[in-house]
């Protein structure tokens, strides 16, 4: 069996955010890159499947869509243990942009499970799963805190309001995933990264597609007032004031 | 221009969520010179799906049948877009819940339309459609515009006030029978009388200041007064003092109530970029300089051990005269 993992390149959760003077765009320059969480983890449990199935899953693939920047991204993804990397040759203009180009990758290779993070943590879209698995019409499961393999399948546990639900779907299918995935992101260890250098990183050229949206302007959210301290010996005083100045008890 | 949205039902009731989405697909509708046409899958008594009328749903479709009984994202993504086409909406809009993070993008395909995951206002202009919403965690705000003739937009929690804005009542109900599942659903495990986290408007949560998961008894008892609901930080979530559910923040819940208490929370920037949203934070932590003061709106230094007792015999008292 052959697991797909689809890999965000972004700044490291703890950037500053700038914009660029224009406000049309944000400032990257100097952010140091890392793997979207999400995917981090799939790519975590997607390694942990494979070594547990006693050969079965023979195969991890990461795939992006982006520009060169991207390539440290794949080679830290090789160095936790993916054995080969996929970079579509694009600037990624919006999810469905994105989703489109992985489809087509998909379509020309096989996949027994598509993994993708729920959300990435640039643009915060929760968008790239779902539409591949429409894309290629395949079947998804989202809000994915658990995938084991039993047998020929996956059995995956999604998040519901209030509670989880234990599921099964044809394959291939595309898992999206959340938090519970796994517990820690792996890190990769020396030997990983010796090995990485010489693994296979392919770089494809895009398909003619056309991103339905984009971002247009940006702001930098209101500075908030500052904290209005109350004594620790008058906690009355705090009911008071959320409920006469807040207005929120 | 005509808006479908999508109001999901739990065990056959609404929510206030899904009346906030019905008030804010009428509005872009109204805004339009349009009709606002709400969708329900699975079963719903008339006198429930008449409160979407009052808020200014002209119809509203059902979709029935025992095909819906699980959630599948292909054959739910399905039947909404056959209900959007049919009805010729361009905009279909839907909560950035569980579900609607599961089938919108789905939809969006289906109609060769832009997703705008998480909207947080009404689409700033409509020619051409551009909507404001979170990024990079709430750090900074981004429009997006959209250029495809079509849009799916997720409302993200708490964006939208409920207006009334009553409309005659009147159902269809909408036959896409005959579509194919593919999720089989083996077991479910839910809790079924615990306040919803992601529905609270109250919010308790405890981080590592609480020092160990054997004093959450006061905590618990801080929001059972309040009504509120408990939630917790990464780490004690990790140290399993708590329940992986309970987790807010960047990569657990991010929720949006009115007034969440930080205690003992240090406040580190993925912990806030699940509660930044929040209408009113109250921080009460030992060490002043705690980032967690940067993003309050009132604050408390000083020992939980002392200050989380007074906290429930104060909230009693208040509750007691109020």
């Amino acid at each position: 069996m052959k697991i797909l993992v689809c890999i965000s390149n972004l700044p490291d959760t703890t950037t500053k955010i700038k914009l660029n003077s224009d406000s049309k765009s944000v400032d990257l320059s100097g952010v140091q890159w890392v793997i979207n969480p999400w995917d981090e983890l799939a790519l975590t449990r997607a390694m942990e499947l494979k070594e547990k199935s006693g050969g079965k899953i023979e195969k991890i693939t990461v795939i992006t869509v982006g520009d060169k920047i991207a390539e440290p991204t794949l080679r830290k993804a090789l160095a936790v243990g993916a054995d080969n990397a996929v970079r579509i040759d694009a600037i990624a203009s919006d999810d469905y942009y994105v989703a489109a180009q992985i489809a087509e990758y998909v379509k020309k290779e096989s996949f027994d499970l598509v993994m993708a993070g729920i959300e990435s943590s640039d643009y915060n879209g929760s968008a790239v799963g779902g539409m591949l698995a429409e894309f290629l019409e395949f079947p998804s499961i989202s809000s994915v805190s658990s995938v084991e393999l039993e047998g020929d399948n996956f059995v995956m546990k999604r998040a519901i309001d209030g509670g989880t639900e234990t599921v099964t779907t044809s394959l291939p299918a595309v898992a999206i995933v959340q938090k519970g995935i796994a517990i820690d992101p792996r890190i990769p260890a020396m030997r990983g990264i010796m090995m990485a250098r010489k693994k296979p990183l392919t770089v494809e050229a895009p398909a003619d597609i056309q991103a339905v949206s984009e971002f247009v302007n940006f702001e930098m959210p209101q500075p908030k007032p500052p904290v209005k301290m109350v004594d620790a010996e008058n906690v009355g005083e705090l009911f008071r004031l959320l409920h006469e100045e807040a207005k929120v008890l | 221009m005509s808006v479908l949205v999508y109001t999901e039902n739990w065990d056959g009731k609404f929510k206030k969520s899904s009346f906030e989405l019905v008030s804010y697909a009428h509005s872009i509708a109204e805004q339009n010179g349009g009709d606002t046409i709400a969708v329900t899958i699975g079963n719903v008594a008339q006198d429930e799906l008449e409160k979407l009328a009052f808020y200014g749903a002209s119809k509203t479709v059902t979709i029935g049948g025992d095909t819906y009984k699980n959630l599948d994202s292909a054959a739910y993504a399905n039947a909404i877009t056959m209900v959007a086409e049919a009805q010729a909406c361009k905009i279909v809009v839907m909560g950035n819940n569980n579900t609607g993070k599961g089938i919108a993008p789905r939809i969006a395909v289906k109609l060769q339309a832009a997703l705008v995951s998480g909207a947080t206002a009404l689409p700033q202009s409509y020619d051409p459609l551009t909507i404001r919403k979170n990024v990079f965690n709430g750090k900074a705000i981004g429009y997006q515009q959209v250029k495809s003739d079509k849009a799916v937009i997720t409302l993200a929690q708490n964006s939208y006030k409920i207006i009334d804005a009553a409309q005659a009542f009147q159902t269809e109900a909408f036959d896409a029978a005959g579509v194919e599942t593919n999720t089989q659903v083996q077991s479910v495990d839910k809790v079924s009388d615990k306040l919803l986290l992601t529905d609270a408007e109250v919010v308790v949560s405890g981080g590592r200041g609480m020092k160990s998961g054997d004093n959450w008894a006061p905590l618990e008892e801080l929001a059972n007064v309040l009504g509120a609901a408990t939630a917790c930080s990464r780490p004690v979530s990790d140290e399993g003092w708590r329940g992986h559910e309970e987790h807010v923040g960047q990569t657990g819940k991010i929720i949006a109530p009115d007034l969440y208490f930080a205690l003992g929370i240090s406040g580190a920037i993925q912990h806030i970029a699940g509660v930044s949203s929040s209408k009113v934070i109250v921080a009460v932590n030992t060490d002043v300089e705690a980032p967690v003061f940067e993003t309050a709106d009132y604050g408390i230094v000083g020992d939980l051990k002392v200050v989380l007792p007074k906290m429930v015999e104060e909230a009693k008292k208040f509750k007691a005269n109020n």
